[in-house]
């Protein structure tokens, strides 16, 4: 493809007071002094109709191909300059410039500057991109596990028109839900058991021409990428799938009763929520029945979570017993009793009948005691220590997801799906729970996070949903969250490449494979173009066509550096483009004042700030370099998973550049803020500036 | 995919503006409407989410990036849906759109916030002397003032219009209605906070130290945003003690008799925000049964470890003033230790639970007034709307919800 010579332009608007804080002709024309062949405009409020129209006729007029807007955020009136064919950039001289320095300084002017060099110089340097679409494009969507979430899931796709193919590893479809006797009632007008529907379920999905269903089978190897992933079926079922994306619902497993021995696992009359489920079916109901609650649950010996099924599952059982022997009586021993929403309803009925006998509770020891047990329980409601006999006692043991291993992805991370804490592959963010670190492959249901029946059906829809997306976006080569609809991948040279495995390590989507080597074999569709692999490469091979070890480069070079001799100090500040930028530009909107000796380059993740930068401010003589970004640790807030705390371990090699350099650590310094902290980011720029005032000028600034 | 008409999402809180990005990024056209000024509904005016105690902000950020971006999604606020008529593929929909004040060749520049003289009427959720036009704050989706028309004089001032130099004040606008072709509609409509005026017995409406558990979050938030510290509402001062009354109108027979399942998790959240924060304030949180589910267990354990919050089983059977000490005096039932005791408290916090919030137009409802998961063939309910649940809850089931639309007319 031909690629159209670069022409530049670059529109500055005077509105919103930066016409009366800055002077936009000399800004002009130190803009045309250092660019080559650049068409520049100026408007007194751009994002007028009569700005637009002169912006778009400059553009079109001058054939612009690359257009810098030095203006308001691109936070605001993105929408606005998007002009066909037209790469844009904007330029903020608005909320992180002239709101927040002194008007008519100097030192305004020379940041404000500064900032439109970086930018011209960033466009100078950008490539041309062809967003990357696999060659072989496919729809199906596998569907790993034959539950409730699974066959949900199964529906939910075909029927939105994708192609669904059902593996489970057992003889029939169901899952645990087989095993159930009744369901706990999900309809409000009657709170009365029902008898258990899944057999509808099964029979829907096997008579539905979109889905195809594969028993008895286990997967033998999922290799490739969103769009593109192979499939091999083990388990005698030798064949091959092509996918687009997959949806893992391999379900859950009661906790080790082995582990539950303290409350009489092994006598024959202590049974599981599991095994009492069967026990209904098949045997006489006792007289006496206690249930267990959080038996292994809430506990830091055994799970520390609460596994949310439980309660409603116990409070079913006792009904079970009530309606299959009426002269039975039934005790629940619990620590809270947890049937949050409608569920209520369901609780108030159990609590109605007389014969249910309900207690706040630890039970303490459980023993055969002649024909029966004897339950003791302290810390309960009624006394602090009583005994009970009892026929029978049910365990409510809590749920155990079961391993994503069984996926064999042919990963360079690993086969099964990243968890986090307990084991389940979660999310670890509220606001985005299908936020996959394998992108292209949704955990749904109990795999994901303990749950009951209906909210594993409405996960199901949700993971299903996702995968959906993650082909359609693969389709038109666009990035899938957060960088949603960026067509940029990253590009390697590979004649550079050292084989030193550091993007294989780092990345946190595990986009690249390995050769024996050691070699990165980029899978493109799986990146989510956050830029720790660019940042990680030591050879500087990685790179982005609109963000690159280049354009970078030539952002901190573009900037005019004062000698030492003229007061002022230059400090680069990387910002990360997801929670520290929009801190700042909140900061400008309330006008918060802070110093102009900064120079602001923002950054997908601090994780992709390459150390080549680094040493490239300090030998053109910046005196500070200061990394804002996302909170890491146990509540990370980095978007990108360990990002801030890659930059965190990376600081420390940053110590002996430093060192080596001959120059003090505090030179660099890296801060964590979250979005809301507008004032700390003021007083982290303005404290940072001050502390290196007292350092003194970078000795490399004169050389 | 084949043409047709977008996909309505009704509410432009997170689940609404979640369902509506999950579409819009699969490759169908979404139109999202929100009756207020803003984006974000009512988590963004929240402090924190539970249980990582992270900005909510944060996340909506991210989103409002996705929608800027993305060109399948329009919006519109200050918009209401006031017909439905059609059927499933092609719904009529007619909009009522509210006078667009200052409309969007608004800069954010802040002229009119300068010269305006009227303040908004003080209330959790609205910064202090906050003017009658009005942003708020830094991180508002789309970013321009609005006018809280409730207070402004319009035209008898003017003051606003003459200083705006982008034309983009018009005082005498009017609303105006829109119709629009919808194939079908997702109702995230949301939730409000039960009336704790109704609780009689905790003198919410005469006592202003008795606030909301949605209250308290605003007064957190106020405080996070603009650092100052912490105080109760009466008299400014730093209070010593404060009580947390779970099921304040939930699980309760007069009240709401469901359980609005993200009380208690908010309430252990706005105690350990307090001891993280201001350690010397002592919180007593009185509850029938704390629950949490699944990971939400650790916010319990960090409660119990914490030693500035006390958790007592027992229900609060009254609040009354105490004229003596200027506080309040609590009548506690101590369920496990068997006692009733009268108790002094500087402030309280009722966690009243959520009501469905729905729209004008009359759709099948439970019996408690949730909407019913389809109350009609095309029409889709999500999240708070349909049933109490938290945020990470809410986000699934509207990510669910997108797909059940692709279903209704077999897409792709």
């Amino acid at each position: 493809m031909e690629v159209p010579e670069k022409q530049m332009a670059l529109a500055v608007c005077s509105g919103c007071s930066i016409g009366e804080c800055i002077d936009v002709e000399k800004l002009i024309s130190e803009a045309e002094g250092t660019t080559e062949g650049i068409t520049c405009m100026k408007h007194n409020a751009l994002c007028s109709e009569a700005g637009l129209e002169e912006l778009f006729r400059m553009s079109v007029d001058n054939k612009v191909s690359h257009l810098a807007i030095a203006a308001c955020s691109p936070r605001v009136k993105g929408d606005l300059f998007n002009l066909e064919g037209v790469y844009v950039e904007r330029i903020n001289i608005r909320e992180q410039v002239t709101w927040v320095m002194e008007a008519n300084t100097e030192d305004t002017q020379m940041c404000a500057e500064d900032q439109t060099r970086m930018v011209l110089a960033k466009l100078g340097s950008i490539g041309h991109n062809t967003p990357y679409i696999p060659e072989q494009l496919y729809s199906d969507i596998l569907v790993v596990g034959g539950g409730v979430s699974g066959l949900s899931a199964a529906m939910a796709g075909a029927d939105a028109g994708y192609r669904i193919h059902v593996v489970e590893k057992g003889k029939q479809l169901g899952g645990y839900t087989n095993r159930l006797y009744k369901l706990t009632p999900s309809i409000l007008e009657s709170c009365d058991l029902q008898g258990s529907n899944i057999q509808d379920l099964v029979l829907e999905v096997q008579n539905h021409p979109g889905i195809e269903v594969h028993l008895d089978t286990t997967l033998g190897s999922i290799s490739g990428e969103p769009g593109n992933f192979s499939v091999h079926l083990a388990n005698g079922n030798d064949r091959s799938l092509s996918v687009g994306s997959v949806v893992v619902a391999t379900g859950w497993q009661p906790y080790d009763t082995g582990r539950l021995k303290h409350l009489g696992y092994g006598l024959s009359k202590v049974k599981t929520l599991e095994e009492f489920e069967e026990h209904v079916q098949e045997e006489k109901v006792p007289d006496r029945v206690l249930f267990t609650l959080c038996a292994g649950s809430r506990d830091e010996n055994h799970l520390s979570y609460c596994s949310s099924y439980c309660c409603s599952a116990a409070l079913k059982q006792a009904l079970y017993i009530r309606e299959k022997n009426p002269d039975s009586q039934v005790y629940l021993v619990y620590k809270d009793i947890r049937t949050p929403g409608f569920q209520e309803e369901f609780y108030k009925r159990v609590q109605a009948d007389d014969a249910v006998f309900l207690t706040k509770g630890t039970v303490d020891s459980i023993v055969e005691h002649g024909s029966g047990i004897r339950v003791s329980v302290k810390e309960s409601l009624l006394e602090d220590h009583f005994e009970i006999e009892t026929d029978m006692v049910v365990l409510a043991t809590g749920m155990v997801p079961n391993s994503t291993e069984d996926l064999q992805l042919q990963y360079r991370l690993g086969k099964g799906l990243p968890e986090i804490e307990y084991q389940f592959a979660d999310s670890h963010f509220i606001c985005f729970p299908y936020e996959t670190r394998r992108t292209g492959i949704y955990a749904a249901g109990t795999v994901r996070a303990p749950m009951d029946l209906e909210s594993s059906r409405e996960d199901a829809a949700g993971a299903m949903m996702k995968a959906i997306q993650s082909i359609e976006c693969v389709k038109r080569g666009e990035a899938v969250h957060p960088r949603a609809g960026d067509q940029t991948s990253p590009e390697l040279y590979m004649e550079r490449c050292t084989d030193c495995k550091r993007c294989t390590e780092e990345c946190p989507f595990g986009s690249y494979d390995e050769t024996e080597k050691g070699t990165p074999l980029p899978n493109p569709a799986r990146c989510r173009r956050c830029g720790i692999c660019l940042g990680s490469c030591p050879e500087r091979v990685i790179g982005f066509s609109d963000y690159s070890i280049n354009s970078i480069s030539a952002m901190i070079k573009s900037v005019h550096m004062p000698d030492e001799f003229e007061e002022k100090p230059r400090v680069l500040v990387f910002v990360c483009e997801n929670d520290a930028y929009p801190a700042l530009d909140a900061a400008g909107i309330e006008r918060l004042t802070y110093s102009p000796y900064v120079r602001i380059i923002p950054v997908r993740c601090l994780g992709s700030i390459n150390k080549v930068w680094i040493s490239d401010a300090l030998s053109h003589g910046y005196d500070g370099i200061l990394q804002i970004g996302c909170k890491p640790g146990d509540d990370y807030q980095c978007h990108f998973i360990h990002g801030s705390e890659l930059t965190e371990e990376r600081s420390e090699n940053l110590q002996e550049t430093l060192e080596t350099m001959m120059l003090e650590p505090e030179r660099i310094q890296t801060k964590f803020v979250e979005i809301t902290d507008h004032h700390e980011i003021q007083t982290i720029i303005n404290e940072y500036v001050d502390e290196l005032e007292m350092i003194g000028p970078n000795p490399f600034k004169s050389m | 995919m084949s043409k047709r008409n977008p996909i309505l999402v009704i509410g432009g809180g997170i689940s609404g503006i979640t369902s509506a990005l999950e579409l819009a990024e699969t490759g169908l056209e979404v139109v999202l409407i929100e009756k207020e000024p803003y984006l974000g509904g009512n988590v963004s005016r929240f402090n924190n989410y539970f249980p990582k105690l992270c900005p909510p902000a944060c996340g909506l950020e991210i989103n409002y990036r996705r929608i800027r971006t993305n060109p399948r999604i329009s919006y519109y606020t200050g918009a209401e849906v006031t017909s439905i008529s059609g059927t499933e593929g092609s719904f009529q929909v007619e909009l009522t759109v509210k006078a667009r004040l200052i409309n969007n060749h608004c800069t954010s520049c802040g002229k009119c916030a300068e010269v305006c003289p009227v303040l908004r009427s003080p209330a959790p959720g609205i910064e202090k002397e906050q003017k009658a036009a009005y942003i708020p704050g830094g991180l508002a989706f789309p970013m321009k003032y609005s006018i809280d028309e409730g207070v402004c004089e319009k035209e008898a001032c003017g003051e606003c219009e003459k200083v705006c130099e982008y034309d983009a004040i018009r005082l005498s606008a009017q609303a105006e209605s829109i119709e629009i072709q919808i194939d079908s509609i997702i109702l995230a409509t949301g939730w409000r906070p039960y009336d704790a005026s109704r609780i009689e017995n905790y003198s919410y409406s005469s006592e202003p130290d008795v606030v909301t558990n949605v209250e308290f979050e605003h007064l957190l938030a106020a405080c996070t945003k603009d650092r100052q510290q912490f105080t109760r509402p009466s008299d400014g001062k730093v209070p010593n003690r404060i009580a947390f009354i779970q099921c304040a109108g939930s699980r309760d027979l007069n009240h709401l008799s469901y359980c609005s399942a993200v009380c208690c998790a908010a309430s252990l959240k706005h105690a350990l925000t307090l001891a993280e924060s201001i350690p010397e304030i002592e919180s007593e949180l009185f509850f029938i049964d704390l629950r949490l589910s699944g990971r939400n267990e650790i916010l319990l354990r960090k409660a119990e470890a914490a030693s500035s919050i006390q958790l007592t089983k027992g229900k609060v059977g009254r609040i009354v003033h105490n004229d003596i000490e200027e506080n309040l005096i609590l009548e506690v039932e101590d369920i496990m230790a068997g006692t009733r005791r009268m108790d002094l408290f500087d402030m309280v916090v009722l966690a009243t639970g959520l009501e469905p919030e729905r729209i004008q137009i009359p759709l099948a409802v439970n019996e408690f007034g949730f909407y019913e998961a389809i109350p009609a063939p095309g029409i889709f309910s999500t999240a708070t709307c349909k049933r109490p649940m938290d945020v990470s809850s809410s986000v699934k089931d509207a990510t669910g919800a997108a797909l059940k639309t692709m279903k209704s007319n077999g897409s792709t």
